[in-house]
């Protein structure tokens, strides 16, 4: 598999570093059901068969992490954000 | 038919011709007491466990393609029970006790081989761990050694590479009761005594959906092949979990990621037992046909695809050579991968859940197939009991939400890593 750095390019998976799904957010520790935010926060997931954003590493490259759209049951790629340029 | 010496015996006289099938292609009737989701190991085990424990015979067990044709046929027949933590622990020795058993029980040749399996050690530190660990199995009665280098020497005296610069081998855990069994033997062993006991084992039927009542419980599954009504589903399809939970809006503690297992030419014997490498993720055995059967970590990230990537191809041919440099020359003849259920703490769930009359069975990662037995039988007395018994008591499905995370290797919460 290939991943496709908006910075590096066309690079092979073996550079980058998995971390997750992309989509899951860091909840607001202020509110009064953090504790139900947070568990899920940390620990549900969605796991879907099918279009999956993840969240890479680019450990060998240029060290930012990348958001790839990739569909899990067959590793097509749909395309490849900076993380920092997703609008939360 | 029972099968023993006679019958063998008995069959070769009169040409083969008296084997009737080992168990009943049934299609599925209209409802179930109980409907078990998923026809590997654990789901047959299951059902098994339901009508010879507890009584409960009218039982399916709906499988989408073949039986044994998930991870329960792809994986490295691994068996042991050198866990570390309480929640893990007498849970898989309970399982190696029923492994013991098993072929009388079932009347099956399963080919369980008790050749012992050692886990090297490198460092200091490593060895400290292992000592432990090796403590805490002596504590819930499971057996385990440790060798120092000397040891590991006398049981393999020409194939490790003992004095690797950079990972000399100081020694390693030992536990002789640990060994393989033939995956899909166990499988169809269980299809066979499940089927009976009056259990229907309906193949070719897939799950797709889920049948409530107005108060929300689970009643019944839709599938490929009509709606089914039970009293209680139960779910054991491994890396397909998420697919249909989420029929239920229920998100999990669990990724689906792909682990690849390998198998080499065949070759005069070699290694005798399991071996596997402290200082990278190598595992290794040898087939009874002559091939060395072996894998190493998960691809590491989310996948359904069920075929693996080359980096981790690169990983583990290295570890081996590591480990073993004489094997270097030797081919490669087939890999595969298999779809893991990767828990958040790298322990498995069987539990009930919060909607009445569903139960779950998930959180393998990638060592399901040694605990088999165990979790059918612990899967069994949930369903049929509606609580859960002491040995799969801590393996809860709510542990994330109190903190009570049962985490081995203590890498926190990214499956990826368990
Ligand atoms: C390469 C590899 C190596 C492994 N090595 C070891 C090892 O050495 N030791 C060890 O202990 N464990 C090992 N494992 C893990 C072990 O194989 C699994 O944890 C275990 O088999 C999972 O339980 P199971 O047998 O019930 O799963 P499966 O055999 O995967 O059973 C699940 C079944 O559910 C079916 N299913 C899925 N969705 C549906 C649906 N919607 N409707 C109906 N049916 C459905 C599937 O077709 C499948 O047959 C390995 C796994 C792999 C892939
Ligand atoms: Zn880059």
């Amino acid at each position: 598999m290939r991943i496709p750095c908006p910075y590096c390019g066309l690079r092979d998976s073996h550079e980058f570093t998995y971390l997750g799904d992309a989509t899951v957010k860091r909840p607001d520790p202020a509110a009064p059901n953090a504790l139900d935010t947070f568990s899920d926060y940390v620990y549900l997931r969605d796991n879907p068969a099918g279009a999956h954003r993840d969240l890479w590493y680019h450990a060998s490259g240029c060290r930012s992490w990348v958001v790839l759209e990739r569909d899990t049951r067959n590793h097509a790629i749909g395309g490849a954000t900076l993380a920092r340029e997703v609008t939360p | 038919m029972r099968y023993s010496a006679l019958s063998l015996f008995a069959n070769a006289l009169m040409g083969q011709k008296g084997w009737k099938p080992a168990w009943r292609d049934a299609a599925p009737k209209p409802a179930y007491d109980v409907i078990i989701v998923g026809g590997g190991g654990h789901g047959l085990a299951t059902a098994y466990y339901l009508a010879k424990e507890h009584g409960i015979r009218n039982v399916a067990v709906l499988e989408k393609g073949w039986i044994g044709s998930g991870n329960a046929g792809r994986n490295t027949t691994i068996i042991r029970s050198n866990y570390l933590l309480p929640g893990n622990e007498p849970f898989y020795e309970w399982s190696m006790k029923l492994w013991e058993g098993l072929e009388q029980d079932v009347n099956y040749n399963s080919m369980v081989s008790q050749r012992g399996v050692l886990n090297l050690c490198h460092s200091d530190a490593q060895r400290d761990a292992y000592a432990r660990r090796a403590n805490a199995m002596r504590i819930n009665g499971a057996d385990s050694e440790l060798l120092d280098q000397d040891g590991v020497r006398a049981m393999y005296p020409h194939l490790l590479d003992f004095d690797n610069a950079r990972f000399p081998i100081k020694g390693g855990l030992l536990q002789k009761r640990g060994g393989t069994a033939r995956h899909d033997a166990v499988v169809w062993g269980y299809a066979r005594a499940a089927d009976k006991l009056g259990v229907d084992i309906v193949q070719n039927c897939e799950v797709n959906g889920f049948i409530r009542d107005a108060s929300g419980a689970v009643v019944g599954v839709e599938t490929t092949r009509g709606p089914i009504r039970a009293g209680k589903v139960g779910l054991a399809v491994a890396g397909s979990t998420s697919r249909l939970t989420c029929k239920l809006d229920m998100r999990l503690p669990i990724e689906s990621h792909v682990l690849q297992a390998f198998v080499s030419e065949g070759l005069k014997p070699l290694i005798d037992g399991v071996i596997t490498f402290g200082a990278g993720h190598f595992y290794v055995s040898q087939s009874d046909k002559g091939g060395l059967v072996f894998g190493g970590d998960i691809d590491g990230y989310n996948s359904y695809a069920q075929r693996g990537n080359l980096p981790v191809v690169e990983d583990v041919a290295e570890s081996a050579m590591a480990l073993m440099p004489s094997i270097g020359r030797v081919r490669m003849l087939r890999s595969w991968g298999g779809i893991m259920d990767m828990s958040m703490d790298g322990t498995p769930i069987i539990d009930k859940t919060h909607i009445p009359g569903f139960y779950l069975n998930t959180g393998w990662c990638y060592g399901g197939f040694k605990a088999t037995p165990a979790s059918g039988w612990c899967f069994a007395w949930t369903i049929a009991k509606d609580v859960a018994h002491a040995r799969n008591a801590l393996m809860r499905l709510d542990r994330f939400r109190t903190g009570h995370i049962i985490d081995e290797k203590g890498v926190g919460p990214q499956p990826n890593l368990h």
